[in-house]
């Protein structure tokens, strides 16, 4: 029995393999993925989750997550977190996708899914690129960002402006929980984890859609050192606003 | 017991054939001329503690299809032939991650939104994938109302057995008539399901994947998928009819099938040596029935109901041995009997 006092400061989650990550230095990928892992295991439901894999950078989450996985084609991760979950409502479905994932190729599946109140937990990890495919541009790519298919920046007469996920959401009666956060602070990275808990007892209280929106540093792309690029998501959070937009706990 | 026949459509038939096999998840988005089905399924799964949902659109119904089949439930959807197209993406994922599935396609008249009548176009796509990459469905057609709820229910045993999608091939004119059904009792054989994402109760978790970028993984991954099409030839089928003595076959599928047998029926009375060869399966096709029935001397007639597309495989079979002529009736197009038979003579006459 450990004393009162002692409290153990790390320790590595049961759910996440020993394998290490393959993405670029700076990235925020690698904390989502832990959060992740550490509230799969907090909740118990390790041994009923079941992730969707999407396409882009996240594609290998296979190779980090002992839990069951599936991969499903570029956009599509809703629909068939739908379909597993419908086939097995016992089983505890997530998805994790990027932003070209969920909101430009897949935005259908994603609001209908959303729509319906699926029970299931979507995760979008908005860079505001394709990271994947070499940096170009995504329906969140901020007004004026330089992108490799905007070099002189987007501009919004040509492509419009970028599109607000959490905040579409937040106005479905079928969403339970829906929030934005980002890691690039202590204080955020706890908000985030306590929004990943929130989403999956969405799910699990059978309550409906969750959903959490991670701003993420793409050092790469974004052509930023690390820390520069941890900064630059305070500025995400200007047209990004980080908070919980809907909460029917 | 004998089992009282019902007179119902064709898709009728279908959607009870996949009931009588324990279809437990059904997907779908509404297009003429297979409503029949989601609509059979939407009454009856839900009776039963299965599931019906209609998606928004065939890509998202595709999808859930995936996401049921990959947690080994028996799982199914219906299209035509547009929606078909729109599915075609995750066919090739339903492949590559090697899903038991079942697909049904009563196929209408295209290219593009052609109409809703019958058509045999979408045998090509059918049979050589309509998605990217290396990979096959299995393919069945029915041509009677009773062979389409057999085969149905067939196909989800084929499916688990090889882990792998199969398609049912059909159109409007078996999907939309009625005949009477005799829906006996099905056993479809349980395959081992080591594969299934149930949750990793007491086990490391599992994945299904068709990403390989390691050297070699992607090869060793098109090598077993191959490896697997090949094995699926024991699966078979086709229909011979008349083959002794004949000089004459004539090969058809599906619907198309019915009318040509009955103009080889008729030719036949009028003492012609005409045969009738019927694939059932057609991926993988019936190439050693092709390759016996061929010589110097006869001739195949290959009748279609679209623009000449199973002639290729009968030639591939056939390698050259025979001749093979196609009689390709484009959609809108519906022969009779009679048609077949003024064509069957024709055929007979060049020939001597
Ligand atoms: C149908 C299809 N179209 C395009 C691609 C190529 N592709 C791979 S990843 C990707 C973008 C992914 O961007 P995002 O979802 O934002 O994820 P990120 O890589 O930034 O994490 C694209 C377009 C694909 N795999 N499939």
């Amino acid at each position: 029995m450990p004393r009162a006092k002692e409290v153990k400061a790390f320790t590595f989650p049961r759910v996440l393999t020993e394998r290490t990550f393959h993405y670029c230095p700076g990235c925020h990928h690698g904390i989502a993925h832990r959060l992740l892992a550490e509230v799969i295991e907090e909740l118990g439901v390790r041994e009923r989750a079941y992730g969707v894999a999407s396409i882009g950078c996240a594609c290998f989450l296979y190779h980090y997550f002992d839990v069951d996985i599936c991969e499903a084609p570029h956009g599509r991760a809703c629909a068939a977190a739908t379909g597993a979950k419908r086939a097995r409502p016992e089983l505890v479905v997530f998805t994790y996708q990027g932003d070209g994932d969920f909101a430009a190729i897949g935005l259908t599946e994603s609001l209908h899914a959303a729509a319906r109140g699926e029970r299931i937990t979507a995760i979008m990890i908005n860079n505001t690129v394709y990271g994947m495919t070499g940096g170009q541009l995504s329906p969140t790519t901020l007004p004026g960002q330089r992108t490799t298919t905007t070099p002189e920046g987007r501009d919004p007469r040509i492509y419009g402006y970028p599109l607000k996920v959490a905040e579409i959401l937040a106005a479905f009666p079928g969403v339970a929980f829906c929030a934005r956060v980002a890691v690039n602070r202590p204080k955020r990275v706890l908000e985030a984890r306590e929004a990943l808990r929130k989403a999956f007892l969405a799910q699990i209280e059978d309550r409906g859609f969750g959903y959490v929106e991670f701003l993420s540093a793409c050092p790469v792309n974004w052509k930023l050192d690390p820390v520069r690029a941890a900064e630059k998501v305070d500025e995400l959070a200007e047209t990004f606003p980080l908070g919980v937009f809907r909460d029917l706990s | 017991m004998r089992v009282r026949p019902i007179l119902v459509k064709g898709s009728e038939a279908i959607a009870l054939g996949a009931l009588a096999a324990g279809c437990r998840c059904y997907f779908g988005y509404p297009i003429t001329p297979q409503n029949e089905i989601p609509e059979l399924m939407a009454r009856e799964l839900p009776k039963r503690g299965g599931v019906f949902l209609q998606a928004e659109s065939e890509l998202a119904a595709v999808n859930m299809l995936l996401g049921a089949a990959s947690t080994g439930v028996r799982a199914m959807t219906s299209s035509s032939s547009p929606g078909i197209s729109l599915m075609a993406e995750t066919f090739s994922y339903l492949a590559a991650l090697e899903l038991p599935a079942v697909i049904v396609n009563v196929s209408r008249g295209g290219p593009g939104l052609g109409g809703i009548e019958a058509s045999q176009g979408d045998y090509f796509q059918a049979t050589r994938g309509a998605g990217h990459g290396d990979y096959h469905f299995l393919v069945l057609a029915p041509s009677s109302i009773q062979e389409a709820y057999e085969l149905t229910a067939k196909a989800f045993e084929l499916a688990e057995k090889y882990r792998q999608p199969a398609m049912i091939l059909t159109d409007a004119l078996l999907g939309q008539m009625k005949e009477p059904l005799r829906p006996k009792k099905i056993r479809v054989r349980e395959y081992p399901k080591d594969w299934a994402l149930t949750g990793a109760r007491g086990r490391p978790g599992r994945t299904l994947r068709s990403l390989f970028l390691g050297p070699g993984e992607l090869r060793a991954r098109n090598e077993l998928l191959q490896r697997k099409y090949r094995a699926m030839r024991r699966e078979v089928r086709a229909e011979v009819l008349y083959a002794e003595e004949a000089d004459l076959f004539v090969v058809a599928f599906g619907s198309m099938a019915r009318i040509v047998k009955e103009a080889v029926d008729v030719a036949r009375e009028k003492g012609y040596p005409v045969a009738f060869v019927r694939p059932v399966t057609l991926f993988p096709f019936p190439e050693t029935t092709f390759r016996k029935l061929s010589r110097a001397g006869v001739r195949f007639l290959v009748v279609e109901l679209n623009c000449g597309q199973m002639v290729e495989d009968v030639k591939l079979s056939v390698c050259g041995r025979s001749e093979v002529e196609s009689l390709a009736l484009p959609p809108s197009d519906l022969p009779a009997p009679e048609d077949i038979y003024r064509r069957i003579k024709r055929c007979l006459v060049r020939k001597r």
